[in-house]
């Protein structure tokens, strides 16, 4: 080993941000648990449990780079004071009584002078806070049990025990603890202590105490050598598992935290942390008096996302709200547009969302005072938390069941945390307080309601104003050409959205410069780009699951967030934040309470250039000030007033000047933000408002561009529609885009900065934008003053009558004036004449245009050059037919394009040895035959995406790489939608529907919310077909290097980048345009992060987004790409000539398109694929050889060859500087810098060789075979390997009925029957975790709970969450309650279950489901095919449970609906002895007329049964409630 | 966008021609009215495609699909504020143009394409129907004075865009009426010469002048304008006819295209014309040597003056019947082409090489000697193909080697490029200061369409150099 490898292994903690790469885009996700006796007895036992439940969950987390090493484990206990009284008096301190005392673990620097000044650090503070140090314990550990990387990077943990003032109660000790050990932390943090960073205190409390560090869970008990004392005990053990997206040794980063730990992601975690310290201004409280300002910063620098959100429950908490009602507050459940919540319950929620805006992201916490004990779960339910209560006053919480051996008959409850509901311990009560118990103790605090009556203001309620601005159509143009609006504005963006109410649809992704390399002036919202979620966090669906969206938002002066008076409700409700410009008269004038309104200006004379701007910037800041010293509480950020000399300051410009420097100044909550400009027009511009600050905007000119576009009737619709629509259509557009990113609320998204930008250099970002990713430089001041000079000349001098016109735009549609494209006439006609004359000489002219285009700055690519290097002759290069298997062509499906263009893909591909890829939408079984002439039409890449169309055992089983899409170039963050007109039989029989009927896409894979969601997905599908490779399709954006990191840990063997501007797919503009970045900058910042962990050499990388050239090809590969994509190129040589009008099925070359009559204009073959293919390769080759590079893969990471060329004459590009692209992490030579091992799945270990070994006669010769074995929960997607066998064997038809019947005892893992063949069927006797028979594919699964058990099934929760997803045919029966999303997007399958949780059946678009009890919120969204029928027993499910927008719902009275029923009922009782279904069919006539039908009204259409007049309800129940079978 | 699935539903349909037997009579253009709610019809089946081929086709790069999408919307005042935002004269190019922007039009690979030189001819006859065309003023005027040398469709355009920039421009012409070969060049049949009349009116009201009868350096010296104006823009037109110098060329019957097309426009406009230099096809053999435009037009202005026969001679073999392989879309296609005056009459000969003139003691030309040739570029004879032709009037419609130089361009002393067009730079600066050129007189012969745009270009030029930047277009 070299000294350099010593070295780059003993780095401690995550590293310095270098290149592209920096921590602040770590993320963590991991498995969660506590188990606590509700008596509250203390015993070593409930630590021991803990542990248990620890490894049980070691799949959940993950290894670096060094297998010993974990990502981190932990364990929080209460203070086990008999031993450390014990442990104390050895060495040589009394320990005063329990509660006296507080006790700490405490990281230090391993050298000891370093240690010892730290540690004099900490006495000397606590000594000045009043409080005396006993003594120092040296925790005993057993070093040899940690790996290798864990033991270069630990720190010298020792325990220190600090005796309280007499007369402490145990809370005040806390709060002194609190003070001490943040005085000790920002001490050591400003001091310059040799290994200073070591120092961490992972707890320091009376109650509670904290072991934890970079451990895997078997690891725990023996390091920390108290935790296997048995006089070591405690009646609280809460643990965590963590899954890092890194391999970065960092101790501190471990779970728990002082009070919580934290299954998830807190997504809005930048918006909150800067509210926070905003908030810090105002902080005052009776309990800390002085001492408050010592606890300032409140929030930790360099904290995770969980870390941030301890340090606000901690202040909050010890500040004197109680735990629950902290954590209500910060993690708050859907109440807005929760039509049946309590109204008490409503006011409490709301008081409170207008002190703090929700830590929004997915999140299950567990949280300790050490006296209450609890979890929650966030509003969308997105994580999974099972637990279970036993006879003797246990109670397990964990991520799943099964995680510790209980006997059935002693389980007297099994459950699930619902979305927003918190479950809750009290161990000085002694028992558990249900949620409505909790809440309502919390509501009750205090006449909240009255308060909201007494204190809020609405704009209804505002008085009318004087005058309001009216239309001035005289001066439109010119000042629609003063703010750079364009013709394509009004056409592409207005029209569509005033008459529509939606944002307008486009296809074939963006091939126009990026802001920063354009010649055109641009609007500064355009340098930013916005993020979006993948792996680590899920999106969400903002139209099906609208009930936990909320655009609701109350602004106005923030108060002292410790306190809670009437007046903090003094604020005003805005229901959505665009104003119209009567709303805006009315906040102007407004003078109610403390409200007042201060308009400022933000124009600057356009003729003094940069420093004109800046100090429009500089003096709109003062008086930013100044008004709010004078007491204003909205300030009004308005363009008005545009003239000869005036131009406007950027909208978002001058809005982020003021919002940084008030938030520096420490006064940004006195104020809200109300931008009045021209300028904001499209949906990211409202977007990049909001999210850098702003409460509301009022689009004053879009507003009269309306009324004129009405007016002269370039819009079919009076203005007041248009409005209305447009309005309509912003907001929607928001609650897309925050959902991108898994934010539910506009509050949490406000000021929350969820964009990168590109192209903005760092002094500019520093000062306006603080705190945004900005990673190549690029302009300043002076470039935006330039284009707000280039805008103004435009409005102000205009020359002839064609100049009067706006701009042509030219970003959507190619036009000469306009926007440039790297897809024009000639570039698209030189490809096709290349291909099509098989010339390379014409190629080599169209590549010339692109490659030379590239150098009119289009792209970063276009921005690079190679450094001169020693060629070699052509011969010597490794020859094009094996360059050409390193292609692939994109996931386009069928579907989207015709059948005619998907097979010549295909075929085109497999002759060469590349691979095509089905695209979402399955693949027709004939293709997998090969054709009389060779040739095969089967698509190697099977891709595997959220709809999960036609993903059944047997397509898996097809493939030779399967790709799991979790985002896609063209609208990262969202799904799609194929509308019921394009589903013709054809197309509904290769996806597993129905002809006719829509089908949706779900923004995330619903069984993916996090890393180790992901990890799971790609462990099935390696289930089911060991020998494809796996890949993971992610999307450019700061931070997907972290996230590749994390695909990289969760075993897949390929990470595709994918590029912002790719995309042939129908996307939304807004999506098009401003989501994700360029593939250069992700891939560069992917190959930096996973050589930095040393993850590279373990999985091969792809990159697409418009590869074009060998050229584009070679910049990939120095890069380092592996492997390249390519779309729209392939697509082009076929005949597409870029009408970009995918998405209206109306493609005049037969591509994009499913109308048999255009489809018979294809004249694409095979050969015009190839050839553009080889021609690339033949290109890369050339170039190959002018670098030195025999082989491809010598070339692969080599990004030292590359370099920047001078761009010094271009006016914006000149500020860019590409270095954090072409770093090249300085890691030893051993680290692999290209993939060069294959990765361990761990498939070995897998339950199903042991049932492909016991049904080997029933695979082979079809006998019939019947065995029964015991189950555990890590013994995960069993069934899947055992299907894939017999879907190999047998095809799609698999075996008959029942051949392979296998009987489990236990809590099955997750996954239970994934892609279940036909022919096998799975028997239960236990419980089963989530995703039980995902994909099922003809095969049965019934699951019932222990024959002795003594709850009622019914009650109690069997089965985890998104059961059945995806699944195709098959059934499932299942004796208790399932969790949230059951059968989410079956197409096919049948299920009986007695109850639900939310959002049952969602985009369910074929089947049959009965569920026989309760279901959840929002049942049926989406849901456009199949049919459920439920038992609905209170009438609460026709009332308020089912989502009706998209369903009938009916009586169950046909003879076929009853025999349906009837039928299931029976085959479920004789299956799982259910006494609710033996029940059922004993009263049938009367539990009959309670059953309702779901009948989708699409599928009605299809079914030609007309849509029910009257709304169907069931009738009122008579008499008791019938619960119980 | 025109309708989204318009291309689907409708056929191409044009205006179709007046009878062959009505229009030989007259002189009138010969399309019959194409009423405005068909044309709409027509502006639905335009796609929007996402690139737009015809908008590159073109060379003025007009915004096609944006006034085929406004004219199917009867938004006509939109449709004609977008067509004219880059061409100054749609009246002229929808009535001459070839329409190369068809040639390009996506859905011409696979489908008959927009019909698109008609929309544009609609949309500006109804602006002026409608009386929406009306003279544009500068606001301001910057002081600077331009020459402009020629009134053909560059000159033109130029001058209106120079004067619209609010430079006070002179246009100069050596004919007596303004219009160049849009006037004297292009039939009556096509182009009827009241629309100039029409534009040139508009663009004196606009404040631009015209001077005709001005032959500058030839009658106006060059140094007048040179010290009158502050920059001179040259757009004489590539005016020197190739000629066909073999045996018995001298021959009386023989004559240059360009001597006979003006002659007929003179009538039509009621000038008389000289007898002694009359020229007319009228009861006689007449061969035209040369398959182009230009050979089309004295083809239909023969049979309107009742020739007993009429030859037209192609030296390149005969095209296919449809595009050629050699000229994918979307470039212009070598394809066969019939236009009206093929329809008319007359008998086209391909691959034919003219090898002597034949004539009579009283030296008139009574028949051309030929032979048939293969395809270029060697054309070699096909022995035995030799063949006599009776005629007893030639007219030579080769085309143009380029501008006349003597006088104009050898007075002002430009520069010229290897193929004897004023050479400039990229602002169409000669090389002589302050010194301009456009249209074919800087590009060779060409089409309409592509002298407006050069007009355009050149003003731009000017502009730039008179006030050190421009936002002409």
């Amino acid at each position: 080993m070299s000294n350099n490898q010593e070295e780059f292994q003993v780095v401690r903690g995550l590293p310095p941000a270098q290149g592209l790469y920096s921590p602040a885009n770590e993320r963590d996700a991991c498995g969660i648990g506590f188990v606590v006796n509700i008596h509250g007895h203390k015993s070593h036992d409930i630590i021991t449990k803990g542990v248990q439940i620890l490894i049980n969950l070691t799949h959940r987390g993950a290894c670096g780079c060094d297998p010993e090493t974990g990502d981190g484990a932990g364990l929080l206990i209460q203070i086990p004071h008999a031993f450390f009284a014990r442990e104390c008096a050895k060495i040589g301190f009394t320990l005063p009584p329990a509660g006296q005392y507080g006790a700490g673990l405490v990281f230090l620097p391993v050298e000891r002078t370093a240690r010892l000044l730290v540690e004099g650090v900490f006495e000397r503070i606590v000594r000045e806070e009043g409080l005396e140090v006993l003594g120092w314990r040296d925790t005993p550990l057993n070093v040899d049990a940690i790996g290798r990387v864990a033991r270069a990077s630990q720190p010298y943990i020792e325990q220190i025990f600090i005796r309280g003032a007499s007369g402490m109660s145990e809370i005040e000790l806390d709060r002194k603890l609190y003070v001490v050990r943040k005085r000790v932390e920002h001490e050591i943090r400003a001091s310059d202590i040799r290994d200073k960073d070591f120092f961490y205190v992972p707890t320091l409390s009376c109650r509670t105490i904290v072991y934890k560090g970079l451990l895997l869970a078997p690891q725990i008990q023996k390091f920390f050598k108290d935790l296997a004392d048995p006089e070591c005990v405690s009646a609280i053990a809460m643990v965590h598992q963590r899954f890092s997206t890194n391999t970065f040794p960092t101790w501190p980063l471990a779970h728990p935290f002082r009070y919580i730990c934290h299954n998830g992601e807190i997504n809005t975690v930048r918006g909150n942390a800067n509210w926070m310290a905003a908030r810090q201004a105002v902080m005052a409280s009776g309990v800390w008096g002085d001492d408050l300002k010592k606890l300032l910063p409140i929030v930790e620098p360099g904290g995770s996302d969980s870390a941030t959100l301890d340090n606000a429950v901690e202040l909050l908490y010890l500040s004197g709200r109680s735990i629950p009602h902290v954590m209500s507050m910060l993690i708050p459940e859907a109440w807005d547009a929760d039509t049946t919540m309590e109204a008490e319950k409503k006011a409490y929620y709301e008081f409170h969302a207008s002190m703090m805006e929700p830590w929004d992201g997915p999140a299950a916490v567990a949280f300790t005072d050490g006296h209450v004990v609890g979890a929650t779960l966030d509003r969308n339910g997105l994580r999974p938390s099972r637990y279970l209560v036993t006879r003797d006053g246990l109670l397990i919480v964990a991520s799943e069941t099964g995680v510790l051996p209980v006997k059935p008959e002693d389980v007297t409850m099994k459950g699930r945390l619902q979305p927003g509901k918190m479950l809750v311990v009290d161990l000085d009560q002694k028992r558990i307080i249900p949620d409505e118990e909790v809440k309502k103790s919390l509501w009750e605090r205090q006449p909240y309601g009255e308060w909201i009556k007494d204190n809020q203001i609405s704009l209804e309620r505002l008085p009318e104003p004087g005058r309001v601005y009216t239309t001035d159509h005289e001066t439109i143009l010119q000042r629609q050409r003063a703010f750079g609006y364009s013709d394509e504005d009004l056409k592409m963006i207005l029209a569509p959205m005033s008459e529509k109410g939606e944002e307008p649809i486009g296809s074939m992704g963006t091939d126009t410069p990026l802001a920063c390399l354009s010649d055109k002036p641009q609007t500064l919202f355009h340098y930013f780009k916005q993020l979006f979620a993948q792996v680590t966090n899920p999106a969400i669906d903002p139209i099906r699951e609208e009930l936990v969206m909320s655009l609701t938002s109350y602004i106005g002066t923030e108060r002292n967030v410790l306190d809670e008076t009437p007046q903090h409700s003094h604020l005003l409700k805005l229901e959505h934040p665009i104003l119209t410009n009567r709303d805006l008269e009315k906040l102007r004038r407004v003078s109610w309470g403390d409200f007042l309104a201060y308009t400022l200006p933000i124009l600057y004379n356009v003729h003094g250039g940069e420093q004109e701007l800046e100090r429009g910037l500089d003096s709109l800041c003062k008086r930013a000030s100044w008004a709010i010293q004078a007491g204003y509480s909205l300030l009004i950020l308005s363009d008005r007033g545009v003239d000869e000399n005036s131009a406007p300051i950027p909208a978002l410009l001058a809005l982020t000047a003021v919002h940084h420097h008030l938030i520096r100044e420490g006064t940004r909550t006195q104020v809200a933000l109300i931008v009045e400009s021209g300028e904001p027009r499209e949906v990211m511009h409202f977007c990049c408002l909001i999210g850098y600050g702003a409460s509301a905007v009022n689009p004053y000119l879009a507003i009269e561009t309306l009324d004129n576009m009405s007016a002269t009737g370039r819009i079919s619709v009076p203005f007041e529609t248009a409005l209305k629509n447009y309005k309509k259509a912003v907001n929607k557009g928001l609650l897309k885009v925050f959902s991108k990113m898994g934010i539910s609320t506009l509050q949490s998204y406000r000021g929350a900065q969820i964009f990168e930008a590109i192209g903005l250099n760092k002094s500019l970002v520093d000062k306006y934008f603080t705190g945004t990713a900005s990673r190549i430089e690029g302009v300043g001041l002076e470039v935006l003053a330039r284009e707000a000079k280039m805008k103004h000349e435009h409005a102000f001098h205009p020359v002839t009558e064609s100049d009067v016109e706006l701009m042509p735009g030219g970003n959507y549609q190619y036009r000469v004036r306009g926007e440039y494209h790297l897809l024009n006439p000639q570039t698209v006609s030189k490809m096709q004449h290349a291909v099509n004359a098989e010339s390379y000489a014409t190629f080599k002219d169209y590549s010339k245009l692109i490659n030379e285009q590239n150098e009119q700055l289009c792209t970063l690519r276009g921005l690079l050059q190679f450094k001169p290097a020693q060629a070699i002759s052509l011969d010597e290069v490794e020859p094009a037919k094996e360059i050409v298997k390193r292609f692939a062509t994109g996931a386009m499906s069928f579907g989207s394009i015709s059948k005619e263009a998907h097979e010549t893909l295909a075929i085109a591909m497999n002759r060469m040895g590349g691979r095509s890829n089905t695209g979402e939408g399955g693949e027709d079984e004939a293709r997998f035959k090969l054709l009389p002439n060779g040739d095969s039409k089967r698509s190697s890449i099977k891709q595997v995406a959220s709809g999960r169309f036609g993903v059944t055992a047997n397509y898996l089983v097809n493939a030779d790489e399967l790709q799991i899409k979790v985002a896609q170039g063209a609208k990262p963050g969202e799904g799609g939608q194929l509308p019921g007109h394009k589903v013709d039989d054809f197309v509904a029989k290769v996806r597993h529907s129905i002809p006719g009927v829509g089908l949706i896409s779900p923004p995330p894979h619903h069984d993916i919310y996090s890393i180790e969601d992901l990890a799971q997905l790609i462990f099935d599908l390696k289930n089911v077909n060991p020998q494809a490779r796996i890949s993971v399709k992610l999307v450019s954006e700061v931070g997907v290097g972290t996230v590749a990191a994390g695909v990289s840990k969760a075993h897949a063997d390929l990470v595709l980048i994918a590029g912002d501007s790719g995309g042939t797919g129908a996307s939304p503009l807004t999506s098009l345009r401003h989501a994700g970045i360029p593939w250069e900058l992700g891939l560069a910042e992917t190959q930096q992060v996973l050589v930095m962990n040393d993850l590279r050499s373990r999985i091969r990388v792809q990159t697409d987004g418009k590869l074009q050239t060998g050229r584009d090809v070679v910049i990939g590969a120095l890069l380092g790409a592996e492997e390249f994509g390519f779309s729209t190129a392939p697509l082009v040589a076929m005949g597409c000539i870029m009408m970009r009008k995918c998405h209206l099925n109306t493609c005049p070359v037969g591509i994009a398109t499913q109308d048999p009559a255009l489809r018979a204009k294809f004249v694409g073959t095979p050969e015009h694929v190839i050839n553009f293919f080889f021609f690339i390769a033949e290109e890369v080759r050339e170039i190959m050889a002018s670098l030195g590079f025999r082989t491809f893969d010598e070339m692969v990471g080599r990004v030292d060859l590359l370099t920047m060329r001078d761009v010094q004459h271009h006016w914006k590009a000149k500020g860019l500087d590409l270095a954090s692209m072409l770093f090249n992490p300085p890691v030893p030579k051993k680290v692999g810098r290209r993939c060069v091992t294959v990765q361990d799945h761990g498939l070995e270990d897998a339950l199903d060789h042991k049932l492909i070994e016991l049904a080997k006669d029933a695979l082979e010769n079809q006998t019939p075979t019947q065995f029964v074995l015991p189950i555990r929960n890590v013994h995960r997607t069993v069934g899947g390997m055992l299907s894939g066998e017999v879907a190999k064997r047998y095809g799609s038809e698999g075996l008959p009925t029942d051949t392979i019947q296998i009987k489990f005892n236990g809590s099955a893992g997750q996954s239970f029957g994934a892609f279940l063949a036909n022919g096998v069927s799975l028997e239960l006797e236990g419980d089963a975790n989530d995703y039980v028979g995902k994909g099922l594919s003809g095969g049965r699964v019934v699951v019932y709970p222990p024959k002795n058990s003594s709850f009622i099934p019914e009650q109690n929760i069997l089965v985890g969450n998104v059961v059945l997803y995806g699944a195709t045919s098959g059934e499932v029966f299942f004796n208790g309650m399932a969790g949230e999303r059951f059968a989410v997007r079956n197409s096919g399958a049948t299920a009986v279950v007695e109850g639900v949780g939310d959002h049952g059946c969602e985009y369910m678009t074929n089947g049959l489901v009965a569920i026989l009890g309760e279901t959840g919120k929002n049942f049926a969204a989406g849901m456009s095919g199949g049919i459920a029928y439920v038992l609905d027993e209170s009438g609460a499910f026709c009332k308020t449970k089912c989502n009706r927008s998209g369903v009938d719902l009916e009586p169950v009275e046909s003879t076929n609906d009853i025999n349906a029923l009837r039928n299931l009922i029976e085959r479920h009782v004789q299956l799982t002895g259910s006494p609710r279904g033996k029940w059922i069919l004993e009263n049938w006539g009367d539990m009959l007329t309670r059953f309702v039908k779901v009948f989708p009204h699409e599928y009605k259409r299809v079914l030609g049964v007309a849509k029910r007049e009257t709304p169907y309800f069931v009738p009122a129940t008579q008499g008791e409630q019938v619960l119980h079978g | 966008m025109g309708k989204v699935t318009g291309f689907i539903e409708y056929q191409r349909e044009v205006a179709s021609r007046r009878p062959v037997a009505e229009r030989v009579n007259d002189w009138f253009e010969i399309y019959q009215p194409f009423s405005y709610e068909k044309v709409r019809t027509q502006g639905a089946r335009c796609m929007d495609c996402g690139v737009p081929f015809c908008h590159t086709g073109c060379p003025l790069n007009n915004i096609i699909p944006d006034w085929n999408d406004y004219a199917y919307r009867d938004r006509w005042k939109d449709a004609i504020r977008v067509l004219h935002s880059t061409n100054n004269f749609p009246e002229f190019t929808g009535r001459v143009c070839p329409a190369p922007c068809e040639s390009a039009c996506v859905l011409g690979i696979n489908e008959p394409p927009v019909a698109i030189k008609l929309i544009e001819r609609s949309v500006i006859d109804y602006a002026f129907e409608q009386g929406w065309i009306k003279a544009e003023p500068p606001e301001v005027r910057t002081g600077k004075r331009v020459a402009v040398v020629g009134s053909g469709p560059a000159g033109l355009a130029a001058a209106q865009q120079l004067n619209r920039a609010g430079h006070s421009v002179v246009v100069y012409e050596k004919a007596d009426r303004v219009g160049g070969l849009l006037r004297y060049g292009i039939p009556d049949f096509k182009m009827e010469k009241h629309h100039i009349d029409r534009r040139v009116a508009l663009m004196e009201a606009e404040g631009v002048e015209f001077v005709v009868n001005a032959h500058v350096g030839d009658g106006v010296p060059v140094e007048e304008l040179r010290s009158k104006f502050d920059a001179i823009l040259v757009a004489g037109g590539a005016e020197a006819s190739r000629d066909l110098p073999v045996q018995g060329r001298e021959l009386k019957g023989i004559h240059f295209a360009m001597d006979f097309l003006p002659q007929q426009n003179h009538r039509v406009a009621g000038d008389p014309v000289a007898e002694a230099v009359s020229l007319t096809a009228e009861g006689k053999d007449v061969i035209i040597i040369g398959g182009g435009d230009t050979g089309a037009d004295c083809l239909g202005t023969s049979h309107r003056h009742k020739a007993k026969s009429i030859h037209q001679f192609e030296l390149m073999p005969q095209p296919p019947a449809d595009r050629s392989p050699n000229t994918p879309w979307p470039l212009w296609p070598l394809m066969m082409r019939t236009e009206s005056s093929h329809e008319e009459g007359g008998q086209r000969e391909f691959g034919i090489a003219t090898g002597e003139f034949v004539g009579d003691a009283n030296g008139n030309v009574t028949a051309l000697k030929t032979v048939r040739v293969g395809p270029p570029p060697t054309f070699t004879p096909i022995p035995g193909s030799e063949q006599e032709f009776k005629a007893d009037l030639v007219l030579l419609a080769m085309g143009f080697t380029g501008p006349v130089k003597k006088g104009l361009l050898t007075d002002l002393g430009v520069e010229l490029d290897g193929r004897g067009n004023v050479k400039t730079n990229e602002q169409y600066m000669s090389s002589v200061d302050g010194v301009f050129a456009a249209g074919d007189m800087r590009r060779g012969q060409s089409l309409v369409v592509w002298a407006i745009a050069e007009g355009r270009k050149a003003a731009r030029g000017v502009d730039q150099w008179l006030m050190g930047e421009s936002k002409l277009p």
